[in-house]
């Protein structure tokens, strides 16, 4: 243990703790900017700077870590004037639009300079201009970027796809695409993990709340939403509403008054992957000549557009069957067209998701099965859907619950534990199981698959045989696992890999709290759910068998090829920077 | 009013001047990888604040082209505007009045032919070509890029074993590199911008001096890949090292009786001990190397049965011929080339020298060697005769000061034209023609031409010749090696296109170089060999880095190595420098900015753990 005062106040804390973690375990929370444990300790924005005593210069509490007798200042009017000076210096480079930016009210940089009382500026105002596609999903704002370097680190060491990297030297410098690249021309993965760890609104998803509202303001349009596993966990985030108030009916609630024609679910669409996805793992399983293992789950956009970038010649080993959010896009335009008896081009579809990926995969040029321009029409994140609740002043704590209509909305357990990591490989294993042995496994026989992050593999018994599945998430660790699979060091016969850490509870969609971890959170939410429903497995959902007697025949069938699976080489992604070692001489 | 004053320098002008000087260090220590049209707007600014304002080109030209300079830095420029900075910048060249003026033009007009490509990108892409790939700047500089803030780390702690380790990670020659290494990594030292560059080859010396022998990392499991490498000099024993950490099988083909390569045979043993040399080589074969020494190839082997017998070949062979001057009289006896001298001395035949005149040709490094050497032998006058100036000799300037503290003659601005002998055929005087310093070559280095003065003999006993070394390239040319300018035409991952599994590195591609160079070289050939050999194999080190210091670091001078007595060091081949004390190598390390963790080091690039 290390013995030091800061501000007058003994601390006794462990060897190795920073001087930031040692002030905030007695109370005193110097604020930080570009500090992200473990990610980015780089002391770029000298705002949590401390006075030492001996010491001439000030040195940041972030990436110090205490010494036996230290004395530290946190407030010293030395430090007062330098963090009050950073924090006017970097105002002068940022826009300060905070009226009309997404982040304002959630804005790390806003917080520091209001608490420091910061109201005019002595410096002339330099902002850089902006120059970005409005049209790419991820949108960067330079006029708000601070240069904290926060996204080009969790590009780097979390999701290892390095997208973006600093650019320019000098007084210029800037973050940007890496390689010289233009994003469209980049491998990003869109999984919006830069945009949940901006500090400020220099980055965030392209905003389609207008849209939505356009097409809600058609009479002629029907508007049907579907709303994605992980949102319910997340959706009340930053409204004025208990957490134990913010229920799945409250959402639907909320989302009717809105004026959606139909609240569905896109959990419905999730037990409907399970059975084509299922029934393709079995039927691989059954005929092993005709196919090579592993099959990938397909649902992530993120993993998907991932692995056509890094590994292009895995892209076979996708699951054919469409994501969720795609089937329920196809049936609603079909199936549920016939049922209402509409026109499918006067449904419009809209869908909620904790995920900026989705938006690239509703417009792919192939994901239109249904006659329509696309299945899905728009689709919004879930920090979208609260923009979309605070200007419509829904309040939903006041909102009695409602149910999801009927019958895209009914959903199994294992439907709605595709939000978190392993679930869509718990929720296949379950159906899997069933449709191998005619009976079902115990609902938890699988909740090895429930890790909370990085990534795990299991052996399963499946028809007196042996399979062997991996789940990751987070695409370093993908790629950790591809590596492996690629030298051929390991054999999977089934594998289930999310973009985001912790899965979708964790998506770049989802709203977003300055330096916390959240998907382990939402995704005990999540399996709550499942325990407490009354159908455990996707192949018992009441609707969905209705659907395939009715409508669709039985899964992998001509009908349900034809709406349901894609074709993965139907489009292209950007391939790899061809990246000369780093450590060339 | 008197009639004359004194002039004495008033505080602000005292101040400007100090200013000066700490804008020249901070120059030095600018780092690799800067925006060049940054840096050239910024040294035009400089430029225009020195103009006295008479003169319309320079008053306000140069200001309109900084202006310029700024439109393309802020994206407001347009293609055209580069066309307006070359017209403004040419007129300000020809008509400004004084070089204030039109060399400020020269350098904008440099800028524009040197990075037109990075001016191109501003204009259109809105970005910059250049980033900082590696931001420590010893690191950036060091061909073999070892951990230099690491190991300066270890030693203040003195952990001098862990530091060997270290180093040995990138460079299996700390020894040798300790002594005669000639230290680019102190070249933009941060600490410059403070005061002075560390001594970061006297700091290493300390911890080579200290650190006994270190053990070398095990072996990885035997791959059943065979590599031979022809040279055993510091390129081929690096490469040697590395491959045979890998777990690949080893083996080295030496044409002379002993290892080293020019650090033996070019290097005399009053600047690298032999036996100091033999504690780095024993380290290397420690890992299991095997050695064929006094093979040569072409003559013992030939290249063709060794790629029948190995998986890949490394040729390093160095670059060992002499090189001629071209001159009358060359051949006649007593005429030796530096390489033939050093050579004798590394395989301990040391020739008599005394009460013998000696002149030797030359202002490099090898002329110092040959110079100082002679007079080690006992000579009775060492004479280099060069055809510049003192200060224009590529030879390090400690070199060339020992050489004269040791009571050796500089005869500089005279061009060889004859070798005089005498009826036996003995060289008896070399003949040489006076030369005049005259205008700057492309190269930035002053050219001598001739001076209306009469030829001069300068009588003498032997004449030794150190211009320079080719390489003996025909065994390697006659099987089809490419050969480019005298050298091998390999890649910069050493490989050589269309020769499979045939890599070179080191001074036969470059032409003569330096040991880091070569070391270097080595490195990249032992990684792109590996990979050939279908491995990817990893070259780590477990040695944790002390934390950085938080102290204060005001400015301090910088410890300079000591030297024994001229007096005492001329008349012997015993180690010539003085390394630090304990005292000394503690107040040095404590110098070190650590660049790996402060400012940039601790973003991206602080540390390589891995290759």
């Amino acid at each position: 243990m290390v013995n030091l005062k800061i501000d007058s106040i003994d601390v006794c804390v462990e060897e190795n703790t920073t001087i930031l973690d040692a002030a905030r375990s007695v109370g005193i929370l110097i604020p930080s900017l570009c500090y992200l444990r473990g990610i980015n300790e780089i002391g770029a924005c000298r705002v949590c700077v401390v006075e030492i005593q001996g010491l001439e210069r000030l040195v940041p509490a972030c990436n110090n870590v205490v010494k036996e007798g230290m004395v530290v200042y946190t407030n010293s009017p030395k430090v007062r004037k330098a963090r009050r000076t950073n924090v006017e210096l970097l105002l002068s480079q940022h826009d300060c639009q905070c009226a009309a930016c997404v982040k304002s009210g959630n804005c790390s940089l806003q917080k520091v300079a209001n608490d420091l009382g910061i109201l005019t500026l002595p410096y002339e105002k330099k902002v850089p201009e902006t120059r970005w596609s409005r049209k790419f999903p991820l949108f960067r704002d330079a006029a708000k970027c601070i240069k904290c370097m926060r996204c080009i680190q969790i590009c780097d060491k979390v999701q290892s796809l390095n997208v973006w990297d600093v650019e320019g030297t000098g007084s210029r410098t800037t973050v940007d695409v890496s390689f010289h690249r233009n994003i469209a021309n980049a491998d990003c993965s869109l999984c919006g993990q830069c945009i949940t760890h901006c500090p400020t609104g220099a980055l965030r998803e392209r905003d389609d709340t207008q849209k939505v509202f356009d097409a809600l303001a058609d009479p002629d349009v029907i508007t049907v939403v579907q709303v994605a596993p992980a949102v319910r966990t997340a959706w009340a985030e930053f409204l004025d509403i208990a957490p134990e108030q913010a229920t799945e009916g409250r959402l639907a609630a909320t989302l009717r008054r809105i004026g959606f024609d139909y609240v569905f679910d896109t959990n419905f669409a999730a037990d409907l992957t399970i059975m084509e996805e299922g029934s393709e793992l079995l039927e691989h399983i059954k005929n092993p000549k005709d196919f090579s293992f592993p099959m990938f789950t397909s649902c992530c956009p993120g993993w998907v557009r991932f692995l056509k970038s890094q590994y292009p010649e895995m892209t076979g080993h996708l699951s054919t069957a469409k994501s969720p959010q795609q089937m329920f896009g196809a049936i609603a335009k079909t199936y549920f067209a016939k049922l209402i008896g509409a026109e499918p081009s006067k449904i419009y579809c809209v869908s909620i998701m904790p995920c900026v990926a989705k938006k690239h995969e509703c417009a792919l040029p192939n994901m239109n099965d249904t006659g329509c321009e696309r299945d899905v029409d728009v689709v919004i994140t879930t920090r979208e859907l609260i923009r979309m609740i605070r200007s419509e002043h829904i309040s939903p704590q006041l909102l009695p619950e409602e149910a999801f209509d009927s019958p895209l909305g009914e959903y199994s357990g294992a439907g709605v534990i595709f939000g978190a990591t392993g679930g869509v490989m718990e929720a296949a294993l379950r159906t899997a199981y069933f449709l191998a042995t005619g009976r079902n496994p115990y609902p938890d026989q699988f909740a090895f698959a429930r890790i909370k992050e990085g990534w795990a593999e299991q052996e399963v018994e499946l028809l007196g045989n042996t399979y062997k599945v991996a789940i990751a998430s987070g695409l370093g660790n993908a790629r950790a696992l591809m590596e492996k699979i690629s030298r051929g060091e390991e054999q999977y016969h089934f594998v289930e890999i999310m973009a985001c850490p912790g899965g979708c509870a964790g998506g770049g969609g989802q709203p977003i709290h300055d330096g916390q971890e959240l998907a382990v959170s939402r995704a005990k939410m999540l399996y709550a759910l499942d325990q407490n429903s009354k159908i455990r497995f996707s192949h018992e959902n009441p609707e969905i068998k209705w659907m395939y007697d009715n409508f669709l025949g039985a899964p992998l069938s001509h009908k349900a090829h034809e709406l349901l699976h894609t074709d993965h080489f139907a489009w292209q992604m950007p391939q790899k920077e061809q990246v000369v070692r780093k450590n060339q001489l | 009013m008197s009639r004359l004053q004194v002039i004495t320098p008033n505080t602000a002008q005292m101040v400007i001047e100090s200013l000066y000087r700490d804008l020249e260090r901070r120059i030095v220590a600018s780092p690799p990888g800067l925006c060049p049209v940054d840096m050239a707007a910024s040294f035009l600014k400089l430029c225009h604040a020195q103009t006295c304002g008479k003169c319309v080109p320079c008053r306000v030209g140069l200001g309109q082209i900084s202006q310029l300079l700024d439109d393309v830095l802020e994206g407001r420029a347009d293609l055209e505007t580069i066309g307006l900075i070359e017209k403004t910048a040419l007129v300000v060249r020809d008509s400004a009045d004084c070089a204030i003026g039109y060399e400020a033009a020269n350098m904008v007009l440099k800028g524009i032919h040197g990075f037109g490509d990075d001016y191109i990108e501003h204009i259109e892409k809105h970005r910059c070509l250049y980033s900082l790939d590696q931001p420590v700047p010893c690191v950036a500089l060091c061909p073999a890029k070892v951990d230099i803030p690491g190991y300066i780390a270890l030693a203040a702690q003195g952990r001098y074993a862990d530091a060997v380790r270290l180093i040995r990670k990138d460079n299996p020659f700390p020894t040798a590199c300790a002594l005669v290494c000639e230290h680019p990594c102190e070249a933009r030292c941060r600490r410059n911008m403070i005061d002075t560059s560390i001594n970061i080859r006297g700091l290493k010396r300390y911890v080579a001096d200290h650190a006994g022998v270190v053990a070398v990392p095990a072996c990885a499991p035997a791959t059943g890949k065979r590599v031979a490498i022809i040279g055993g000099g510091p390129g081929g024993l690096s490469a040697a090292y590395y491959l045979a950490l890998m777990g690949h099988t080893v083996e080295v083909y030496e044409k002379r009786s002993e290892l080293g390569g020019m650090l033996r045979y070019g290097i005399p043993s009053y600047r690298l001990p032999r036996e100091r040399l033999q504690e780095d080589i024993d380290a290397i074969l420690s890992t299991g190397v095997t050695v064929h020494k006094n093979v040569e190839i072409g003559k013992d082997i030939t290249l063709f049965e060794l790629t029948q017998q190995f998986d890949c070949i490394y040729i390093a062979i160095g670059a060992h011929a002499d090189k001629k001057i071209g001159i009358k009289g060359e051949e006649s006896k007593g005429v030796v080339s530096a390489v033939e001298l050093l050579r004798g001395i590394g395989d301990g035949v040391m020739p008599d020298f005394t009460g013998k005149d000696i002149v030797v040709v030359g202002g490099g490094n090898v002329a110092m060697d040959c110079t100082r050497s002679a007079k080690r032998l006992g000579a009775k006058s060492v004479t280099c005769v060069y055809r510049r100036r003192k200060e224009d000799m590529t030879a390090l300037v400690e070199e060339v000061e020992g050489a004269i503290a040791e009571g050796c003659e500089m005869l500089c601005l005279q061009a060889p034209v004859e070798i005089e002998s005498d009826e036996e055929g003995n060289a008896a005087a070399l003949w040489v023609q006076p030369q005049i310093i005259s205008s700057i070559g492309a190269d930035g280095r002053p050219r001598p031409r001739q001076a209306s003065l009469p030829m001069q003999r300068i009588p003498c006993d032997m004449v030794i010749v150190a211009i320079g070394q080719g390489i003996e390239i025909a065994p390697f040319e006659e099987y089809g090696v490419p050969v480019r300018r005298g050298v091998i035409d390999a890649m910069d991952s050493s490989g050589i296109e269309n020769f499979s599994g045939i890599f070179a590195g080191g001074d036969c591609v470059t032409g003569p170089a330096t040991a880091i160079r070569a070391i270097a070289a080595g490195k990249v050939a032992a990684a792109n060999i590996d990979e050939y050999l279908g491995f990817h194999h990893d070259i780590t080190v477990d040695v944790e880095i002390p934390a950085p210091r938080l102290d204060d670091r005001p400015p301090c001078g910088r410890v300079n190595l000591k030297e024994r007595p001229a007096n005492e060091r001329q008349n012997d081949f015993e180690m010539m420098e003085l390394g630090m004390t304990e005292e000394e190598a503690v107040q040095e390390a404590h110098r070190c900015l650590r660049c790996d963790h402060f400012g940039y080091g601790v973003f991206k690039g602080g540390r390589m753990n891995k290759w």
